[in-house]
C-alpha cells in the first residue's frame, strides 16, 4: 500500500525509466554515459529509500549505496577516457585519409 | 585459514605488486601459478558444502563464502585457464624493445589479476551485492583488455556491460528492500512469489543474459572477442562470460527455485536453443578465424541455457546439472585453447582470414593440433570433457522426453563440426606464400596444454559429476546465521 | 521535512534528469546533471542519510560533473561537436513505450514493498563492539568490509584501465595539464590552489577522523583530497607525475594494500578481515586514513586522464 515514504523510491523508479530512455535514444557515447549515471542514481534511491523507518534510515543499504556510487564513478571515468580515445583514433584516421586523398590528387 | 578467501586475496595482492612493479613484474606469474594451483587443490579437497563468513559478522549483515560443486569446478578451471593464458601472455605483454615499459605491457598484468580475483570472488560468494562488485571487477578488466584490440568494439562492450550490471543492481535493490537480505542461502528459505521478487528476478536475469551474451543479447560479443589480443580474447571467452552464467544459476536454482515457473525456464531453454542455432550458423558464415571462434562462443553459451529446463525437472536433473556445469568448464578450457592457437596461427601468416591458414599444418603442427583438440571438445566428440557434458545433457533430455532439446544438442554438435572443420581443413591445403613463424616454446605449449586438458578431462568424467553434485541447497550453515531476523 | 518540500524536490530531481537527457546542448546537459546530483544530495539529507548525501554531492555530482566537463572539453578539442545524432521516430516511440512500461513495473514493485529500517537495530547493537558510532562506517569497514575491499580494487583497476588507453608514444608521460580556467583565471587558480591543497588535506584528515562517529569517512575524505589536488593542478601548484613514478604507484596502492594486509592478518587470528576485539576501531581508522590518501590520488588521476604524447600537450 502506497505511503508518503514511497515518494523517493518512486522517484528512483522514474529515473530508471528516464535514464534507460536516454541510453536507448541518445547516440553520443558521452551522453549515454550520463544517462547510465541517471539510472544508477535511480537504483540508489530505490535501495536507500525503501530502507527508511519511521525515525531512521537503515545504514546497511546506505553503505551499499556509497559502494555503488564509488563503483559508478570508477566505471564512468574509464568510460569517459575510452570515449575520448575512440574520438582521437577516428580523428587520426580521418586525417590520414585526408592526407592520402590530397596526395593522390597532387 | 581457508582457500575461500585466499583465492581472492592472493590475486589482489598480486595486482598490487603488478601495479608497483610494472611490466618487470610480469614474472610474478611464475610465483602466482604454484600458489594458486595449491589453493585450488585445497579447495577441491574441502569437504562438501564447506562455508564460512568473512570477518566476525554473521548473516544477514556479513558475507558468506562457500565451496559448492559449481564454485569448485569453475574456480579450478579458471585457475588452469588463467595460469596457462598468463604464460602465453608473458611474451605478448612484455617490456618494449629497449626494455622500456609500454602502456599495454604495464596495464595488462594488474587487470589480469583483477579479473582472476574478481572471477574467483564471484564463484565463491553467496551474497548478491558482493556478486555485483565482483561482476564489475571482471567487467572492468574485460573491457580494458578488449580495448587493447579494438577501441570501438570495447566502447560498445562497455555500454552494454554497464547496462547489464545496472539491471542486475536494480534487482538486488528490490530484493534487499523486500527481504532485508541479499544472501542467496537466506533468500532460499524465505522466497515469496510476490511482485517485487518477480520484477527483481526478471530484470536481473535480463541483465545477466546481456553479460553472458545470450542470443539475442549477444551483439557486443563477437566484435569485442574477435578484435582483442589473443590472451585477452581467451580470458574473455573462457572466464568472463561464465561469471554472469554462474549468477544466473545462483538465482534460478538456489535462491528462487521454489517460485520459478516452469514456463520461465522453458523460455530460457528456447533462448539457449536459438543461441546454439544462430551462433553456429554465423560461425559457419564467418570468413575470419577469430570471428568464427567468437561466434562459436555465442553458440556454446546456448547449451548452458538449453539445460535450464532440464535441470529443474526432478527426473534426471542431477545429470542435467552435472552436464551443464561440466559444459561450462569444458568450454572454458577448449575456447581458451582455441583462441590462443588462433592467435599463433594468425600471427604466423600475418592475416586474419580462413584462407590465410592454408598449409599451416606443416609449419606449426603442434598449434594446429591444439586447435584440433579444442575442436574435439567443442564438437562433443569422445573422450573429451565436452563429450561428457553433451552426453549427460542428452541422457537427461531423452529421459525426460525432451525431444526438442535432444535434437538441438545433436544438430549443434554437427554444426560445430562444420564450422570447425573448415579452418582445420584449410591448414592442410597447399601454400605458396612463406610463413613467418616466431618460435616460442611457451606460446606453442600453452594452447596445446589447454587442448589436452579439455580432451583428457573426459576421463575424469565421474569425478567431475561427483564434484558438481556438491550443492548445498540445504541453506546456510547454522553457525553462520545470526539472531537477526 | 514537509510533504510539499519532498514533493517539489522529487519533481525537480526528475525534471533536471529529464533536461540533462533531452537537451541538445551537451554543456547544458552536463550542467543539468550536476544540479541533478546536488538535488539528489538534498534528497538523501531529507531521508536522514547524511553519509550518502555527502558521497552523492562530492562524488556523484562533483567528481562525475568535473569529469564530464573535462571530457567534453577534450572531445571538443578533437573536433567532436557532441551532437547526439537524431534517432528515428519509431525508435523513440518504442523507447517511450518500453521505458514507461519499465517505470510502471519497477514503480509497482516499489509500491508493493513497505519501507522499513530492518537492520538498523541489529547494527546499532553491534557498534559498541567496534568502538565507533557512525553505523554507515561500521557497515562499510566491518560488516561489509569485503565489499569495500573489492571496491577499492575496482577503483585502482579503473585507473590502470584508463592508463592502458595511452597511445604507444605517450607512455609513461604524465597526463595533459588541466586548463579549466579560461585565460586570465590562471593566477587566481594558482593562488587558490596553493591555499586550498593544505586546507583540503586538513579537511580530509578531519573527515576520516570524524567518520568513525559522525558522518564522513574515507570516500568523502578522498574526494575532498582529490578536489584539492585538481584545483592545485589547474593553478599549476602541483604537476601531474609520470605514470611510472614509483612514489605515485606506492600512494595508489597504499590504501588497498593496507586494507588487504589487515584482512590477511585477520586470518592469523581467526578469519579473513577479522578485527581482534578491542582493536577494531584502530584498524578501521588505519584503513580509512590510507584509503583516503589512495582514493584522493586515484580520483584526481582519473580526472587527469591517461598519458599524452608530447605534441598533444596543451
Amino acid at each position: 500500500m502506497p505511503t508518503l515514504m514511497h515518494l523517493y523510491p518512486l522517484t528512483g523508479a522514474a529515473l530508471v525509466g528516464l535514464g534507460l530512455y536516454g541510453i536507448v535514444t541518445l547516440r553520443h557515447p558521452l551522453r549515454q554515459l550520463l544517462a547510465v549515471n541517471v539510472v544508477g542514481a535511480g537504483i540508489f534511491l530505490i535501495l536507500g529509500g525503501l530502507g527508511r523507518g519511521t525515525a531512521s534510515t537503515d545504514p546497511f543499504p546506505q553503505a551499499l549505496v556509497i559502494t555503488g556510487i564509488v563503483v559508478a564513478v570508477a566505471l564512468t571515468a574509464f568510460g569517459a577516457a575510452l570515449v575520448v580515445r575512440v574520438a582521437e583514433e577516428e580523428r587520426a584516421r580521418d586525417d590520414t585519409a585526408a592526407v592520402e586523398a590530397t596526395g593522390d590528387s597532387a | 585459514m581457508s582457500p575461500l578467501d585466499l583465492l581472492v586475496a592472493v590475486p589482489l595482492a598480486l595486482m598490487i605488486a603488478a601495479v608497483l612493479l610494472g611490466s618487470r613484474g610480469r614474472l610474478l606469474l611464475l610465483a602466482a601459478i604454484p600458489v594458486m594451483a595449491g589453493l585450488t587443490v585445497w579447495l577441491l579437497l574441502l569437504p562438501e558444502g564447506t562455508a564460512h563468513i568473512v570477518g566476525d559478522w554473521n548473516l544477514p549483515l556479513g558475507i558468506l563464502l562457500r565451496a559448492d560443486g559449481v564454485a569448485q569446478l569453475l574456480v579450478a578451471a579458471t585457475s588452469a585457464c588463467a595460469s596457462i593464458i598468463g604464460l602465453y601472455a608473458l611474451r605478448e605483454f612484455a617490456p618494449g624493445p629497449s626494455g622500456s615499459e609500454t602502456a599495454h605491457g604495464y596495464a595488462f598484468w594488474p587487470l589480469f589479476y583483477l579479473l582472476w580475483g574478481g572471477a574467483n570472488a564471484g564463484f565463491l560468494t553467496t551474497d548478491l551485492f558482493n556478486l555485483y562488485v565482483a561482476l564489475e571487477m571482471v567487467s572492468l578488466a574485460a573491457v580494458a583488455m578488449a580495448a587493447m584490440g579494438s577501441l570501438r568494439a570495447a566502447l560498445q562492450y562497455f555500454v552494454v556491460a554497464l547496462v547489464g550490471s545496472l539491471a542486475y543492481l536494480l534487482g538486488v535493490a528490490l530484493l534487499f528492500a523486500n527481504y532485508a537480505t541479499v544472501d542467496i542461502t537466506l533468500l532460499a528459505g524465505t522466497a515469496r512469489p510476490d511482485l517485487a521478487t518477480k520484477v527483481a528476478l526478471a530484470v536481473m536475469t535480463a541483465g545477466l543474459l546481456i553479460k553472458a551474451a545470450v542470443f539475442p543479447l549477444h551483439g557486443w560479443l563477437p566484435p569485442a572477442h574477435a578484435a582483442a589480443p589473443a590472451p585477452a580474447s581467451a580470458l574473455l571467452s573462457a572466464i568472463v562470460v561464465k561469471v554472469g552464467f554462474v549468477i544466473l544459476l545462483r538465482l534460478w536454482f538456489e535462491a528462487f527455485p521454489a517460485i520459478v515457473a516452469p514456463a520461465a525456464l522453458d523460455v530460457l531453454g528456447w533462448l539457449g536453443a536459438l543461441a546454439v542455432l544462430y551462433g553456429s550458423i554465423q560461425a559457419i558464415r564467418q570468413e575470419t578465424l577469430k570471428a568464427l571462434v567468437a561466434y562459436s562462443t555465442v553458440a556454446q553459451i546456448g547449451y548452458l541455457l538449453l539445460a535450464f529446463p532440464l535441470v529443474v525437472t526432478a527426473a534426471g536433473s542431477d545429470r542435467a546439472w552435472a552436464g551443464m556445469t561440466i559444459h561450462a568448464i569444458a568450454h572454458m578450457l577448449a575456447k581458451a585453447a582455441m583462441f590462443l592457437a588462433a592467435g599463433l596461427m594468425l600471427k604466423a601468416v600475418n592475416g586474419h582470414r580462413l584462407e590465410d591458414l592454408s598449409g599451416l599444418v606443416r609449419v606449426m603442427p603442434l598449434t594446429v593440433a591444439a586447435f584440433g583438440l579444442a575442436a574435439i571438445s567443442l564438437m562433443g566428440l569422445p573422450p573429451s570433457a565436452g563429450f561428457i557434458a553433451k552426453f549427460l545433457l542428452l541422457e537427461a533430455a531423452l529421459e525426460q522426453g525432451a525431444v526438442f532439446q535432444a535434437a538441438i544438442l545433436l544438430v549443434g554438435g554437427l554444426m560445430a563440426a562444420v564450422y570447425l572443420f573448415n579452418p582445420l581443413s584449410r591448414t592442410f591445403a597447399g601454400r605458396d606464400t612463406p610463413v613467418t613463424e616466431a618460435k616460442d616454446t611457451l606460446q606453442t605449449a600453452a594452447p596445446l596444454a589447454l587442448g589436452l586438458l579439455a580432451v583428457s578431462l573426459g576421463f575424469a568424467g565421474q569425478a567431475m559429476v561427483d564434484i558438481s553434485a556438491g550443492v548445498s541447497q540445504a541453506g546456510p550453515p547454522a553457525a553462520a546465521v545470526g539472531e537477526v531476523p | 521535512m514537509t510533504l510539499a518540500f519532498d514533493l517539489i524536490l522529487c519533481l525537480m530531481i526528475v525534471g533536471t534528469a529529464a533536461a540533462a537527457l533531452l537537451t541538445h546542448n551537451a554543456l547544458a546537459a552536463i550542467v543539468f546533471f550536476i544540479v541533478f546530483g546536488n538535488l539528489l544530495g538534498l534528497a538523501w539529507l531529507a531521508m536522514n542519510a547524511v553519509n550518502v548525501a555527502m558521497a552523492e554531492i562530492a562524488i556523484g555530482a562533483g567528481i562525475t560533473g568535473v569529469l564530464l566537463i573535462l571530457t567534453r572539453q577534450r572531445l571538443m578539442a578533437l573536433g567532436d561537436d557532441l551532437i547526439s545524432a537524431e534517432t528515428p521516430g519509431w525508435l523513440r516511440a518504442g523507447a517511450v513505450l518500453a521505458c514507461t512500461g519499465l517505470t510502471a513495473l519497477v514503480g509497482s514493485a516499489v509500491l508493493s514493498v513497505a519501507p522499513a529500517d530492518d537492520l538498523g537495530g541489529p547494527i546499532a547493537a553491534l557498534l559498541p563492539e567496534l568502538g565507533i558510532e557512525n553505523p554507515v562506517t561500521g557497515v562499510l569497514l566491518a560488516f561489509r568490509a569485503y565489499d569495500t575491499l573489492l571496491e577499492t580494487f575496482v577503483l585502482l583497476g579503473a585507473l590502470v584501465a584508463v592508463w592502458s588507453l595511452a597511445p604507444g608514444n605517450a607512455w609513461p608521460r604524465p597526463p595533459a595539464s588541466l586548463n579549466l580556467a579560461e585565460s586570465g583565471g590562471g593566477s587566481v587558480a594558482q593562488a587558490f590552489g596553493r591555499l586550498l591543497l593544505p586546507l583540503a588535506l586538513v579537511m580530509a584528515a578531519y573527515l576520516v577522523w570524524a567518520g568513525s562517529d559522525f558522518p564522513g569517512g574515507a570516500f568523502q575524505a578522498g574526494t575532498v583530497l582529490a578536489g584539492g589536488l585538481i584545483i592545485a593542478a589547474i593553478g599549476g601548484a602541483v604537476a601531474w607525475p609520470r605514470a611510472d613514478n614509483s612514489i605515485l604507484r606506492a600512494v595508489l596502492v597504499l590504501g588497498p594494500g593496507v586494507f588487504l594486509i589487515i584482512g590477511l592478518a585477520g586470518i592469523a587470528l581467526g578469519r579473513f578481515l577479522f578485527y581482534p576485539p578491542g582493536f577494531a576501531k584502530a584498524m578501521i581508522v588505519a584503513i580509512e586514513y590510507s584509503l583516503a590518501l589512495s582514493i584522493g590520488a586515484t580520483l584526481a588521476l582519473l580526472l587527469a586522464g591517461r598519458s599524452v604524447a608530447p605534441d598533444h600537450r596543451s
